[in-house]
């Protein structure tokens, strides 16, 4: 239905997927603004940097296709539209999931693959079976780690329902974070976003095993291949905040 | 005089309307917030990597992104300001009753919309930009003269930013949806006001032309009169041109549309 709307006024439509692949691709943009200047950035080259970018941005893409109108949830909490789908027989997170479904977003997912599929052909690599393997599965864990993020942020908002932004931060923030090296941050940082929320586990981590680079804050040599396991006790811990916030949930009642 | 009580009456409306969401301005606080760390952090590698870069250095770098973070939502830099309403009101056809107002179309969006930017700029703006101060090295004056340009450059954004989101608003009547509008409003927000990269960091022509065009209103020119990068007579000269150039093109159209456009709804 969603799919189907969108496509109502035609040329608004054209316009709103150019325009995503626009915006999406600027980020990239900008990294090579910044290598127009310089020729590394924390130690990194640009096509380890676009390694880091195209595994960044193709998982939140995939993620972001699936959950990414969990956002809309406050207001429709706020409106009391929620209630419509607590009563309705399907699952209440795929209906979330499928609310609001837009079609543009594959704009994203087609600019991560694409910078990906230049960084891989560019990087300087010794490329062995376990580092070619490495790369699908770092896709799939991370677009499993970006999704638990949704949706822990959307457990989140039942409770703070005009909160959406804070989503934001750790969602659109994260793929931020995670286009560039984690040598530039400050070590609290990166050991926030290795503990707290383990975003490392998307890229850094195993990116670092394949590109032969220090691991950040010292992880141990196996921590490369730990993605598929967070990404599975991302998905349970969120899992069970969802279920947790639903059963919290009670109506505006307007 | 009366319609001089009207508009602020509007500009005060739009304030308060922002005002009451307060889980919403917190939480964009924290997104600013987060946005400007990994910013920060950043353009720190790269400015460790070329000192001097667009004629910053490092402190200057870092006051830009808080900069840019205070006045991210100010501006509406990605959209979402007045012309999204302005936008549904057209798509609506609700448009019409606004028409039939005794009252300046344009003048009362541009009211309502200062207003909004002045709480997002309080509300929202300050505490990103002061956390900035506490936690890295910027470089800001010390003198009084500074920031009272500074102000006057931020007051001359807004209208810039207003005009062309208006502009866009305006669209509305031909395209009919403003989706597609609001995602062009978006990408060209965000790069050419300069949230990826400071505009004078960029390079050669590109550089060259982004400078010129009214985006670097909004950014660009309050940085540099805020850290004394140009002169403060020059900028406001630069704003306004621009702010008379797209109110008056938004007035065009705003005839035109009026004129041979149908409104929609029944």
């Amino acid at each position: 239905m969603w799919v189907r709307s969108s496509m109502t006024y035609r040329a608004s439509f054209v316009v709103t997927v150019l325009g995503n692949l626009t915006v999406t691709g600027l980020d990239f943009v900008g990294i090579l603004l910044m290598f127009s200047q310089v020729d590394s950035l924390g130690g990194w080259s640009l096509p380890e940097v676009a390694f880091l970018y195209g595994l960044s941005v193709t998982s939140f893409g995939i993620a972001d296709l699936a959950f990414g109108s969990m956002d809309v949830l406050g207001a429709r909490m706020r409106d009391g539209s929620f209630d419509t789908l607590l009563v309705r027989p399907a699952p209440v997170l795929a209906q979330v999931g499928a609310d609001r479904f837009a079609l543009r977003r594959l704009g994203r997912i087609t600019q991560g693959a694409v910078v990906l599929g230049w960084a891989l052909v560019s990087v300087d690599v010794d490329w062995s079976a376990a580092k070619v393997l490495l790369v699908p599965v770092m896709v799939v864990s991370g677009a499993a780690i970006f999704s638990a993020v949704f949706v822990a942020g959307a457990a989140f908002q039942i409770y703070a329902q005009d909160a959406a932004e804070v989503q934001n931060a750790f969602t659109y923030g994260g793929t931020t974070l995670l286009q560039y090296p984690p040598t530039v941050f400050g070590k609290d940082l990166v050991r926030g976003a290795t503990f707290m929320v383990p975003l490392a586990f998307v890229n850094w981590v195993p990116a670092a095993h394949v590109l032969g680079r220090p691991y950040p804050i010292g992880l141990p040599g196996w921590a490369a291949f730990a993605s598929p396991l967070v990404a599975v006790v991302c998905c349970v811990l969120a899992g069970l905040a969802w279920r947790t916030g639903l059963r919290s949930y009670r109506s505006t009642g307007s | 005089m009366g319609s001089w009580r009207l508009y602020a009456a509007v500009a005060a409306g739009g304030f308060r309307r922002y005002a009451t969401y307060r889980a919403a301005t917190v939480a964009g606080v924290f997104t600013n917030t987060v946005f400007g760390v990994i910013l920060v952090y950043t353009y720190l590698a790269l400015w460790d990597q070329k000192p001097h870069l667009g004629g910053y250095d490092q402190a200057q770098a870092v006051t830009y992104v808080w900069l840019g973070q205070c006045l991210y939502a100010t501006l509406a830099i990605q959209g979402g300001g007045a012309e999204k309403d302005l936008m549904e009101r057209i798509r609506t056809g609700e448009i019409a009753v606004d028409l039939y107002r005794p009252a300046d179309l344009q003048l009362w969006w541009l009211a309502g919309d200062v207003g909004r930017a002045l709480f997002q700029m309080l509300g929202r703006g300050v505490i990103p930009f002061v956390f900035g101060a506490v936690f890295f090295p910027m470089a800001l004056p010390t003198d009084v003269a500074p920031w009272a340009a500074f102000t006057v450059t931020l007051l001359l954004a807004a209208v810039v930013s207003f005009a062309i989101r208006y502009l866009a608003a305006l669209s509305v009547f031909w395209l009919m949806d403003g989706m597609g509008v609001n995602q062009a409003l978006m990408v060209t927000g965000i790069f050419f006001s300069g949230m990826v990269l400071p505009l004078n960091a960029f390079p050669g022509t590109l550089g060259e032309v982004v400078r010129v065009l009214p985006w670097a209103a909004q950014i660009q020119m309050p940085a540099d009169v805020l850290m004394g990068e140009t002169d403060p007579l020059g900028a406001f000269a630069f704003q306004a041109a621009w702010a008379v150039a797209l109110l008056a093109a938004g007035r065009l159209m705003q005839s035109a549309a009026t004129r041979r456009v149908v409104v929609q709804g029944g």
